[in-house]
């Protein structure tokens, strides 16, 4: 089972949920949270595990070899993202634009173009009894988020079976990274929170979700007496409200230390077991 | 000399246009010999990434040498302008293309230093 957990508008409480999460479903089942949040991945400041892996993670980008290349164009034509620029007797390329597709690289006929390695970030796995924790960082100047998404996505594929249910903590936002990190998940909570400004950025997410075609679920954070605003845009979308965690100075104060919150607010535990139920309930995980 | 402008429109009284790589016009004023070409950038909307290059590429493509804009190229325009050879100079986002030829003249815009 794989559930994500995202936000249109950012700073929501996507992090707060996850880790708390994380933590409270490893009590019982065998858990993989995946921070995805590749630009500025945070999860980890809230989990006390033990490092047993780090690795560098690359990513392809065309190299011009100047003595083989006749200037025929074809590069900077195949290339749908301009990254490949031809100028007079020169041709630029730019990493920042490359999507790594290799159509320059493929289509040149003097083979001007190999495809080479650049560090684009570093994953790192830890893990502490039944909790395992995956984070990935992008490199300092790394401009795209999505191939490193979509390499941590293959590396929790790969090392962690069926059993095991996955987490997905997703970068906030409707665009690109968002939709690598949520594509492939069985179900996604949208975090929101009851202000105008949540209630724009939710109905963006659900949009993106429909465009999907994602089962999804809300859970409304620092609920309080204006909550009306998201129930009753829920209720005229038929979208499942799954939890309301409450409005409380203390879960800030316990979230602004790094701290474990459900142990210490029992409002807060009560929400995280009605997300149990759901999953278990409604989603059958076992 | 040929000198481009990022443009609104396709003559003198045009505004310009603030931005670099997508700018609706470029129009390039050829000094020798008093000509005007113009070329339409709209279609550069439909690209999601990369615009900057692109219309760098467009102006080395037109000849120009020297650029005349208003907020100036982001950091990949930048180095294919710097390729390019084409001198680049920022400030006149306010200014018609004739304001800006004439300021120009004056030596009252800034020119980008490539670093």
């Amino acid at each position: 089972m794989k559930i994500a957990i995202a936000s249109g508008k950012g700073g929501t409480g996507k992090t707060t949920l996850s880790t708390n999460l994380a933590k409270y479903l490893s009590k019982e089942f065998e858990v993989v949270l995946t921070d995805l949040d590749v630009e500025e991945p945070n999860s980890g400041l809230f989990l006390n595990l033990d490092e047993i892996l780090e690795e560098d993670k690359f990513k392809m980008i065309p190299k011009w070899i100047e003595d083989k290349c006749t200037l025929c164009g074809i590069c900077q034509k195949s290339c749908n993202y301009h990254a490949v620029i031809q100028l007079g007797e020169m041709i630029l390329v730019f990493p920042e634009l490359c999507h790594s597709c290799y159509a320059c690289s493929e289509l040149c006929p003097e083979e001007a173009l190999p495809m080479i390695k650049q560090k684009m970030g570093v994953l790192k796995q830890f893990k502490t009894d039944k909790l395992n924790f995956v984070e990935s960082r992008l490199e300092i100047g790394q401009e795209q988020a999505v191939p490193l998404i979509k390499e941590t996505n293959n590396f929790v594929e790969n090392n962690f079976g069926k059993e095991v249910l996955k987490i997905y903590d997703s970068p906030p936002g409707t665009s690109c990274p968002v939709i690598e990190a949520t594509k492939n998940a069985d179900f996604v909570f949208l975090v929101t929170e009851p202000t105008p400004f949540g209630l724009n950025d939710l109905q963006l997410a659900v949009e993106t979700m429909r465009e999907l075609n994602k089962d999804f679920g809300v859970v409304v954070n620092r609920s309080d007496s204006n909550n009306k605003l998201i129930s009753d845009y829920c209720d005229s979308q038929k979208i499942k409200i799954i939890a309301n965690i409450p409005n409380k100075r203390e879960i800030a104060e316990l979230y602004s230390s790094g701290e474990e919150i459900y142990s210490k607010v029992p409002e807060f535990a009560v929400e995280l077991k009605k997300i149990k139920s759901f999953l278990i309930n409604e989603l059958k995980v076992d | 000399m040929k000198i481009a402008f990022t443009t609104k429109g396709i003559n003198w009284d045009s505004k310009i246009d603030p931005r670099f790589g997508r700018t609706e016009y470029i129009l390039v004023y050829n000094e020798e010999n008093n000509e005007f070409f113009n070329y339409d950038n709209r279609e550069i909307e439909k690209e999601a990434h990369g615009a900057g290059p692109q219309t760098s590429q467009k102006l080395f493509e037109l000849g120009a040498k020297i650029l005349v804009t208003g907020n100036g190229p982001g950091g990949n325009a930048a180095t294919v302008l710097e390729k390019a050879g084409i001198k680049t100079f920022v400030g006149a986002g306010e200014m018609t293309v004739k304001e800006a030829y004439e300021a120009y003249q004056e030596n009252k815009l800034n020119e980008l230093q490539w670093s």
